[in-house]
């Protein structure tokens, strides 16, 4: 089967760094700057002509993206402490980067964030590609404290950052026909290399149900942690939907398609026997090769971090109501 | 000294160094859980210990079972010299691996491993492969091979049905690319493969 190599990155070159170290690397292409004028000062007295090329060419080519302005939302939030940014950018599937847990933050260098754009389309009045500033302006940012459970059995705590995806679905205005929406992420293996190894039909595609999409615990994010997302946590857009287990949460969203039929989704599609398309986080059901009923929740200690999985992660009070009469162990 | 004293004595240095080569994982497991050198489990740190154990036992059964065709296809013995310290290292890994799972994933929880066993079967069968390698390893020292003579070999033939059931465990776990467990496998037939072919040849000569 194809290996695909890796375009080795230097961190300081990957976008959507810790504040911390953005800041100082700012500083370090200020102060290059200045060597670059101290230098320019220095042949000025030699050749004027020469002088006037320098100054205009130390510019950062990338202006950088001023850090996210938003408001915490405690009445979606849970009263548990977050993970680290480090647990929770440095252990992720994200099989467009590769199959490894660090693959993700070790590969994702060469994904271009920005600019970016999203096609909405299929049973909708306003259809069209949107710039993801178009479709971030008119909203709010907040910050909501998740849980988030993988179908691999563990969890971490996430502070997220984004809108309640039924603000942003409502203004393209889907009709009467969109039973369903679908999802779907970039395909575009220069930029994802792990797409050069079909292991999954790429692009990536998810789904949900209609009242799914529009329940206000699911939030189209853009951020963790007071900062935008890094590229191994789906940059610039992706879906959090936080009853459900993680591969519904689909990343770096192109496209956004209202349709009349349950979508063919990936991981479904993939293993169905394995992956449901509700794929609602449940101890009851438990997944053919490994059992749903505890996770392992992230950052603990290496013997006592065991812990009981809830019905709908947690969220059984907000969400059970839309599943009322279906069979939860068949549409798994 | 006489041939055979040097050799006894080469011998126990290739062994030695085996030895050496086989702590290496173990050590970088220990580094990694004290993050001592920058090394680290990550987040899910059984999960790690889980993984490297198994990769490792699986390594160096494969490794075993290498070294016959290494050494009749080189012509040097010390292939063979590593044969008890390699076979021995798997051992010692997988019964770590099956302890990282018990301690680390379960938490000791018996009722949990109870029902485990009994509705996974790839634990059941990399159960298995577990107890047939403690023949082997039992059998592992000059003692027990000079005292069972041509029934050593066959009880050490366990290492074929053993490491089918290895691959088919590691196989059953791997959640969507298969490459990997099918490139074991591949590397098991060829190595059984070449076995099954001097058995024929030798066959033949007589």
């Amino acid at each position: 089967m194809a290996k695909f190599t890796y375009p080795k990155i230097a961190p300081s070159e990957i976008e959507a760094t810790p504040p911390e170290l953005s800041s100082r690397s700012t500083s370090r292409r200020e102060a290059l700057a200045g060597l670059v004028a101290a230098g320019a000062g220095a042949t000025l007295l030699a050749s004027p002509a020469m002088a006037q090329t320098a100054a205009v060419a130390p510019r950062p080519s990338a202006t950088p993206l001023a850090p996210p302005s938003f408001r915490r939302n405690p009445r979606w939030s849970v009263n548990e402490p977050p993970n680290t940014w480090e647990e929770i950018t440095t252990y992720n599937n994200f099989y467009e980067f590769g199959l490894d847990k660090s693959d993700p933050s070790e590969r994702s260098g060469l994904f271009k964030p920005r600019p970016w754009s999203v096609e909405i389309a299929g049973e909708a009045a306003k259809t069209g590609r949107y710039t993801l500033e178009d479709i971030l302006k008119p909203h709010a940012l907040e910050e909501r404290i998740y849980r988030f459970r993988c179908v691999e059995a563990w969890s971490r705590v996430v502070p997220w950052m984004g809108i309640p995806l039924k603000d942003v679905l409502a203004r393209f205005e889907p009709n009467s026909r969109a039973k369903f929406v679908e999802f779907t992420t970039l395909l575009d293996p220069k930029q994802l290399p792990g797409q050069r190894s079909r292991v999954i039909d790429w692009p990536y595609v998810e789904g949900l149900r209609i009242d799914e999409a529009m329940h206000p615990l699911t939030l189209l994010t853009v951020g963790l942690h007071g900062r935008w997302l890094p590229n191994q946590s789906g940059a610039p857009l992706r879906l959090i939907v936080p009853w459900k287990y993680g591969f519904k949460s689909i990343k770096s969203i192109v496209r956004i398609r209202f349709v009349e039929k349950q979508p063919a989704t990936s991981w479904n599609k993939a293993a169905p026997d394995e992956y449901g398309f509700y794929a609602n986080v449940n101890p009851a059901v438990d997944h053919p090769r490994w059992s749903q009923a505890k996770e392992r929740r992230l950052g603990g200690s290496l013997f006592g971090s065991r812990i009981d999985t809830l019905p709908f992660n947690g969220y059984a009070n907000e969400v059970a109501a839309l599943y009322r009469g279906l069979d939860l162990r068949r549409f798994y | 000294m006489s041939p055979a004293t040097t050799a006894r004595l080469r011998r126990g240095g290739v062994e030695q160094l085996a030895l050496v080569a086989a702590f290496l994982p173990l050590a970088w497991m220990a580094m990694a859980l004290f993050e001592v050198a920058g090394q680290s489990l990550g987040p899910n740190p059984s999960r790690e210990l889980l993984h490297t154990s198994g990769k490792t036992a699986l390594n160096a059964l494969w490794l075993t079972l290498a070294l016959r065709p290494l050494q009749e296809l080189s012509g040097r013995i010390e292939f063979l010299w590593c044969r008890r310290v390699a076979g021995l290292t798997s051992f010692a890994y997988a019964t770590l691996h099956l302890l990282v799972y018990a301690i680390l994933e379960l938490g000791l929880d018996w009722s949990d491993l109870g029902a485990e066993i009994a509705k996974r079967p790839f634990i059941i069968v990399g159960l298995i492969a577990l107890i047939g390698m403690i023949p082997m390893a039992a059998t592992s020292t000059d003692r027990a091979m000079r005292r069972m003579g041509r029934r050593w070999q066959r009880w050490h033939a366990a290492i074929y049905p053993v490491s089918l059931l290895a691959v088919w465990h590691y196989y059953w776990q791997v959640k969507l690319d298969i490459t990997e467990p099918l490139i074991y496998l591949g590397a098991l037939a060829a190595m059984l493969g070449y076995r099954l072919h001097r058995a024929h040849q030798r066959r033949r000569a007589t």
